[in-house]
């Protein structure tokens, strides 16, 4: 019996990852856009196969065709020449190697440690026609469906239910929701203020 | 021996997961460059007889019909030719990435009741993001040929497809705010209701066109958004031909070229096929109080309803090209123009409009509304039809003088009286 749906991860994934790797080891700029382009895609594919068919568009829609295009025009218009190349020096790939590695050992940790996960794609959809089985769970309140987390970051509980006193409480990811957003906040004005036309002290001559 | 049983095995089993897929997808692009072929001949005949000439007449009979293959055997055995400035992996590239946009958005374009590759809940969402996806393509193809045109051309389509994705979007949601759904399937079926009065039957006042005048605004409104977006003219200053040598495809020849157009024709093809879904009752004919399935059985009732819904979008197509022979082309700054001055805010306004039209009037008017505008949009027709028979049927140089007469330039000797 075919299990298509590891098949296509695998590819799908390992696809993904050789073009993110490709974004930081090319040396021309614009191509390590398109495979940025590719690897955008390739994580809307995940979405895709996992049957979250409004998150994989939206992914679509704005990463690739806003946030990209807009990277895009970015650095062609900037680049102080066609087709400049980009050497990056042995420290700096050392200290981005190292930097990397902790990053996705703190990623593998907390993915690994949500205990007992039992997403399951949503019903009817393709994805759910060669899931196994018996990783589905019925219960909303262990359910981590993509619309159950989107509630949770507007403040509605999730989760399961413990006791805190006398009263039963869900989890909601409102603050790290709200935290991550001034956090983006701080970084585009910290970009605009690092990009702006910086004044010349001296006369013209 | 038992290893190379079981990949064989597993083979089948893909393939027994495969095929059907492979089949609509197969049968997806050979629907979708045939329909890029005719509608190249069918563009050279419409622009020849809108120049008051006859276009393609010799290949393959009196009509040229062969027109098409001709070109499309000569472009393939042309010669390929890449410039030594181009980055050459991103002019390979950028193509292809056009026509993989343009193509995926076919796998959710319902041609007929069931008659669909993927059914999916968010289809026009995903139709509008994928097509989206093409204007990446189109900046490779600028920037990866090295020249100065290709640049220009790539940067202001780049520039007019991103910015009229947005009044596209909002003019597609008027009709999703009224049907409730992203289904393009469940719009077509909405718009047809086969049990009730005869004003609730399958008809053409049913369709979302007449519904209510914020919808039927917004039909106009997406389809001068969708000329934009598939780079069209008025629009086509990406093209350019007069301006650019090119434009954004100058150093493009042979197959490469081939592409980008056949993504051109197929994106035409597909934003024809969400505004006949969402506004114009999609596959129902529109005169039939049932669906043709009722009549003639399931496969005769579904070819009945492929047959009307590709027509219905070779219908828009058609008006494409006849708008882009008419008009004269704009300038970008005029581009940027109307989206933003003026399309922008319309499609906001009709986004409210049809919000309150729906919510706040009474339902007697609602219902009322869609056959008073359908019987003032026969009328109009009709009238129409009327002028241009007695327009046709007037002798040569009188009736319509056309823009280059010069009655009443005293001193002209070519000038003639109207019948005025």
């Amino acid at each position: 019996m075919v299990n298509l749906q590891p098949f296509l991860f695998w590819l799908i994934a390992s696809a993904t990852a050789l073009c993110a790797i490709t974004v930081v080891v090319t040396q021309n700029i614009v191509r390590a856009a398109t495979w940025l382009l590719f690897t955008l895609a390739g994580t809307s594919a995940i979405f895709f196969l996992l049957g979250a068919d409004l998150v994989g568009v939206t992914q679509l829609l704005v990463y690739v065709g806003g946030t990209l295009v807009l990277l895009v025009f970015g650095v062609m218009l900037t680049a102080q020449g066609p087709f400049i190349t980009m050497k990056t020096g042995a420290a700096e790939w050392a200290i981005s190697a190292v930097v990397g590695f902790l990053f996705l050992g703190v990623l593998a940790v907390s993915a690994f440690s949500v205990k007992d996960s039992k997403i399951g794609p949503p019903q009817g959809s393709i994805a759910e026609k060669f899931a196994p089985k018996e990783r589905l769970s019925k219960d909303p309140a262990n359910a981590q469906y993509s619309a159950v987390i989107g509630q949770g970051f507007l403040g509605v509980g999730v989760g399961p239910a413990h006791q805190a006193g006398n009263k039963v409480i869900r989890t909601n990811y409102l603050l790290p929701f709200e935290i991550v957003s001034v956090h983006l906040l701080v970084v585009l004005i910290g970009a605009a203020y690092l990009a702006r036309a910086k004044r010349r002290r001296r006369t013209a001559s | 021996m038992e290893f190379l049983l079981a990949i064989w095995n597993w083979l089948v089993s893909v393939w027994i997961v495969v095929r059907w897929p492979l089949l609509f997808a197969f049968l997806l692009i050979t629907f979708m460059l045939v329909s890029a072929i005719f509608s190249v001949w069918l563009e050279r005949k419409v622009a020849g007889r809108i120049q008051d000439r006859l276009g393609p007449t010799r290949v393959g009979g009196k009509f040229g019909w062969l027109q098409t293959l001709a070109d499309g055997l000569k472009l393939l055995v042309k010669e390929d030719i890449i410039p030594t400035q181009a980055d050459h992996f991103l002019f390979r590239l950028g193509p292809y990435i056009a026509l993989t946009g343009s193509f995926v958005a076919f796998l959710a374009l319902p041609y007929g009741n069931g008659v669909v590759a993927t059914e999916m809940n968010v289809a026009v969402f995903f139709m509008l993001a994928v097509m989206s996806t093409e204007v990446f393509g189109i900046i490779l193809i600028g920037y990866g040929s090295g020249s100065k045109w290709s640049l220009f051309g790539g940067m202001r389509e780049a520039a007019q497809m991103v910015s009229y994705e947005v009044p596209m979007a909002i003019c597609v949601l008027v009709p999703v705010i009224v049907a409730g759904s992203m289904n393009l399937i469940g719009f077509a079926q909405v718009q047809e209701t086969t049990a009730g009065t005869l004003a609730s039957r399958s008809l053409m006042w049913n369709w979302y066109l007449f519904h209510d005048p914020f919808t039927f605004a917004a039909f106009w409104t997406y389809f001068t958004c969708a000329t934009a977006s598939c780079k069209r003219a008025p629009f086509d200053l990406a093209e350019a031909e007069s301006e650019l040598v090119a434009g954004f495809h100058t150093e493009y020849s042979g197959f490469r070229w081939l592409s980008i157009f056949m993504a051109e024709y197929g994106s035409m093809f597909a934003v024809s096929g969400i505004a006949s879904l969402l506004f114009l009752g999609g596959w129902h004919i529109g005169v039939l109080p049932d669906d043709p399935t009722a009549y003639l059985g399931g496969f005769f009732g579904n070819l009945i309803n492929v047959i009307v819904f590709i027509g219905k979008c070779w219908t828009l197509v058609f008006v494409m090209m006849w708008v882009r022979w008419t008009l004269p082309r704009l300038r970008i700054d005029q581009v940027m123009m109307t989206c933003l001055k003026y399309l922008l805010p319309i499609s906001c306004v009709l986004l409210v409009g049809v919000s309150l039209w729906n919510m706040l009037l009474p339902t007697e008017v609602l219902a009322l509304f869609p056959i008073v505008l359908f019987a003032l949009c026969a009328l109009l027709v009709v009238l129409l039809i009327k002028q241009l028979i007695t327009w046709a049927s007037a002798p040569p140089g009188t009736g319509m003088p056309g823009m280059w007469s010069m009655v009443g330039v005293t001193g002209y000797q070519g000038a003639r009286k109207t019948h005025s």
